[in-house]
C-alpha cells in the first residue's frame, strides 16, 4: 500500500502548491507580469510567522491573518509606485524589474536572518493520524486544509465581490473595463496586492512543515511557475488542478527516481507542457 | 556602417594594448569585462534584435565550460576544447530553439530559464564524467609565470570578443538582422511578407549560444576549476540582460558599453559592500528599468535632440 501513502503525501503537498501559485497566477493572468518577487515574499511570510511564534508566542494560524493584511498593503504600494509605470512596456522590462526587486529583498533577508535553515516547531506538536494503512501528519493535513481555504477565499473574492468582478473584467479586456467605469490602475494595484497577500499567507503554512531560509525562495518560485503551466493560466480551479498534479508527480518521482531527481522531473514536465500544451490542462486559449 | 566598423577596430586595438600597461589585477578586470561583453553581445542577437527574452545564456555558458573541461580531461588540446564547447552550445541551441522558439513572451522566458536548471541537475548527477557537485579541476597551462598566463587568457578572451563583435556587426548589416528586427516589431507581419521566422529565430538563438559556449570554455581554463552552481548560475543569464539594457538594447555598441559600465559599477561601487552585493545589483536594475529603459546610448541621442 506504499502507493496510497505516496498519493496522500502528494495530495497534501499539492494543496500547498496550489496556494503558493494562486497569487502568482492571478498577477500573471491579469497584469501579464511575471512576479519574480513571489518566492521571496513567501519566505518573508514564513519568517514573520517564525519570529512571531518564537518571540511572542503568536500561533502561525494567527500570523496568516496578520501577514495577509500587511502584505496586501505592501503589494498595493509596489504596484502603484513602480510596476504601474511599466505596465505597457515589453515583457522583458517588467520581468527584469521584479527580478531586481527580488534581488534586493532576498539579499536583505540574507543579511537580516542569515542563510541558516530554521525550523518552526509547534509546542505541543500536532502529532500524526493513522487512517488504515496511511499515516497522515496532522500539521501537514491542517496546512493543506488552510491552503485550500485560502485559495477558496481568493476564488470567492474573484467571483462574488465587486472588486473581484472588476479584476476579471480587466483581465478579459482592459479597454472595455475602463469604458465601463473601472479604474484600471487601481484594479492593477489591488490585484498585485492580492497576489502578494497569497504569497505572504502561504508563508506561515510552509513554515510549519519546511525549513525556512532565503535560499528556498527560488524553489518556491519554480513551483509557482510549474503549477501555472501545468494547470493553465486563467482561473483558480486551474491552479488547484496544477498544484495537485505537481504534488502527486513530485511524490511519485521521488519514489521512483529518488528524491534528488524530483525537481528535474517536474522541470522536464514543465518543458514538455510548454512545447506541447502551453495552455495547460484547464487553461483557456488565446493567451501568449 | 563603415564608421561602426572603424570604431570597432580602434576599440579593439586599444584593448589589445592593455597588457602593456596593466598589472595582473587590471588584466583580470580586462578579461572579465571582455567575457561580459561576449555574453551581452550574444544575448543581443536573440533578446535585442529578435525581441525574445532569453534567459538561456547560463545554460550555454555552463555547457561550453563543461564540454571544454571534460574534453580536456580526455586529452583534447585546449583551443580545440574551447571550439568544441562552442560547437556543442551551437548544436544544443539549434535543437532547443526549434522547440522553445514556438513560445512567446513569458512562456519563452521561463522555458529558457529552466533549461539551465535542468542542465545543472544533469551535470550534478553525472558524477563519473563531470565530478558532480565536487566540481572539476582543469590542467594549468604550461606557461612560465602567472603574469604570462594572465596575458594569455586576456588575449584568448579578446579574440572571442572580437569575433563576436564582428558577427554582431555582420548580422546587423545582413538580411538576417533586418529579418530579426521585423520579427521583433511584428512577427505575424514578418511571416506574412516572407521572412522565414522559424529559420531566422533559430539562427539568432544559435548565434546567441556559440560564442557564449566558447567563452565558457575559456573561462573554465582561466579559473582552473568549475562546479555546477558556478557556471550554471542564473546570474550569468541575468547580468548580460542588465548590461544590454544599460548600454542600449539592440544596438551594436550598446552591449559592450553596458559591459564596461557594469564592471565599473561592480568594482567601484559594490566591492565595498560585500554583504549587500546582490541588493545593490537589484537596486541598479530597478533604477535602470524605471528611469533609463533605453540605456546609456539613448542619453547621447537625447542630448543630440536637445542640441538641435
Amino acid at each position: 500500500m506504499l502507493w496510497l501513502q505516496v498519493l496522500t503525501n502528494g495530495l497534501m503537498l499539492g494543496g500547498l502548491y496550489a496556494c503558493i501559485a494562486a497569487g502568482f497566477s492571478l498577477v500573471w493572468g491579469v497584469l501579464n507580469v511575471i512576479n519574480i518577487l513571489h518566492g521571496s515574499m513567501i519566505v518573508l511570510g514564513a519568517y514573520i510567522a517564525f519570529f512571531a511564534y518564537t518571540l511572542w508566542g503568536i500561533h502561525p494560524f494567527a500570523s496568516i491573518v496578520i501577514v495577509g493584511v500587511l502584505f496586501f498593503g505592501i503589494g498595493y504600494l509596489i504596484q502603484a509606485s513602480m510596476i504601474n509605470r511599466m505596465i505597457a512596456a515589453p515583457v522583458l522590462l517588467t520581468l527584469t524589474l521584479t527580478f531586481g526587486l527580488d534581488l534586493m529583498l532576498n539579499n536583505a533577508m540574507l543579511v537580516a536572518f542569515t542563510a541558516d535553515f530554521r525550523q518552526l516547531v509547534l509546542d505541543p506538536p500536532l502529532g500524526v493520524m493513522t487512517l488504515g494503512p496511511v499515516v497522515v501528519p496532522v500539521d501537514r493535513l491542517v496546512a493543506m486544509a488552510l491552503a485550500l481555504a485560502l485559495t477558496g477565499f481568493l476564488y470567492l473574492v474573484l467571483s462574488r465581490s465587486r472588486v473581484g468582478r472588476a479584476i476579471v473584467a480587466v483581465r478579459m479586456d482592459r479597454w472595455a473595463a475602463a469604458l465601463m467605469g473601472v479604474d484600471v490602475r487601481r484594479i492593477y494595484a489591488i490585484t498585485f496586492g492580492l497576489g502578494t497577500l497569497m504569497a505572504g499567507a502561504s508563508g506561515p503554512l510552509l513554515a510549519m512543515i519546511f525549513p525556512i531560509s532565503p535560499l528556498t525562495a527560488p524553489a518556491y518560485l519554480g513551483k509557482a511557475f510549474v503549477v501555472c503551466v501545468l494547470g493553465g493560466l486563467g482561473s483558480v480551479p486551474a491552479v488547484i488542478v496544477g498544484g495537485i498534479v505537481l504534488g502527486i508527480v513530485e511524490s511519485f518521482a521521488a519514489l521512483w527516481f529518488g528524491p534528488e531527481h524530483a525537481i528535474t522531473v517536474s522541470f522536464a514536465l514543465l518543458i514538455l507542457f510548454l512545447i506541447f500544451r502551453p495552455t495547460g490542462l484547464l487553461g483557456k486559449k488565446g493567451f501568449e | 556602417m563603415k564608421r561602426q566598423a572603424l570604431i570597432g577596430v580602434v576599440l579593439f586595438a586599444v584593448l589589445a594594448a592593455m597588457p602593456l600597461l596593466g598589472d595582473a589585477y587590471t588584466l583580470r578586470l580586462g578579461t572579465t569585462v571582455l567575457m561580459y561583453g561576449v555574453l551581452a553581445m550574444s544575448w543581443n542577437f536573440i533578446g535585442g534584435m529578435a525581441g525574445y527574452p532569453s534567459f538561456a545564456t547560463a545554460a550555454f555558458f555552463g555547457l561550453g565550460a563543461y564540454v571544454g573541461a571534460v574534453t580536456q580531461k580526455f586529452g583534447v588540446p585546449m583551443p580545440f576544447a574551447w571550439a568544441l564547447g562552442g560547437a556543442f552550445a551551437l548544436a544544443f541551441a539549434g535543437l532547443l530553439g526549434m522547440a522553445l522558439l514556438r513560445l512567446r513572451g513569458h512562456y519563452f522566458a521561463i522555458a529558457s530559464l529552466v533549461v539551465a536548471e535542468v542542465l545543472r541537475e544533469i551535470v550534478n548527477s553525472a558524477t563519473d564524467l563531470t565530478g558532480g557537485g565536487m566540481g572539476l579541476n582543469l590542467p594549468v597551462p604550461r606557461l612560465a609565470t602567472v603574469e604570462a598566463q594572465a596575458v594569455f587568457f586576456f588575449y584568448a578572451m579578446l579574440a572571442v570578443t572580437a569575433i563576436t563583435f564582428a558577427a554582431l556587426l555582420a548580422t546587423t548589416w545582413s538580411k538576417l538582422g533586418f529579418g530579426l528586427r521585423c520579427i521583433q516589431q511584428n512577427e505575424a507581419a514578418a511571416d506574412m511578407i516572407g521572412v522565414n521566422t522559424t529559420l531566422y529565430k533559430t539562427s539568432a538563438f544559435m548565434l546567441s549560444a556559440v560564442f557564449v559556449g566558447v567563452a565558457g570554455g575559456v573561462y573554465a581554463s582561466w579559473v582552473h576549476y568549475i562546479e555546477p552552481p558556478d557556471v550554471f548560475d542564473v546570474l550569468h543569464s541575468v547580468k548580460p540582460i542588465v548590461m544590454a539594457l544599460l548600454g542600449g538594447v539592440g544596438s551594436v555598441f550598446g552591449p559592450l558599453i553596458g559591459a564596461g559600465a557594469y564592471l565599473f559599477l561592480e568594482e567601484v561601487v559594490w566591492r565595498h559592500l560585500l554583504e549587500a552585493h546582490t541588493a545593490v545589483l537589484g537596486l541598479l536594475i530597478v533604477l535602470l528599468v524605471l528611469f533609463l529603459p533605453r540605456g546609456l546610448l539613448s542619453l547621447a541621442t537625447r542630448a543630440k535632440g536637445l542640441a538641435r
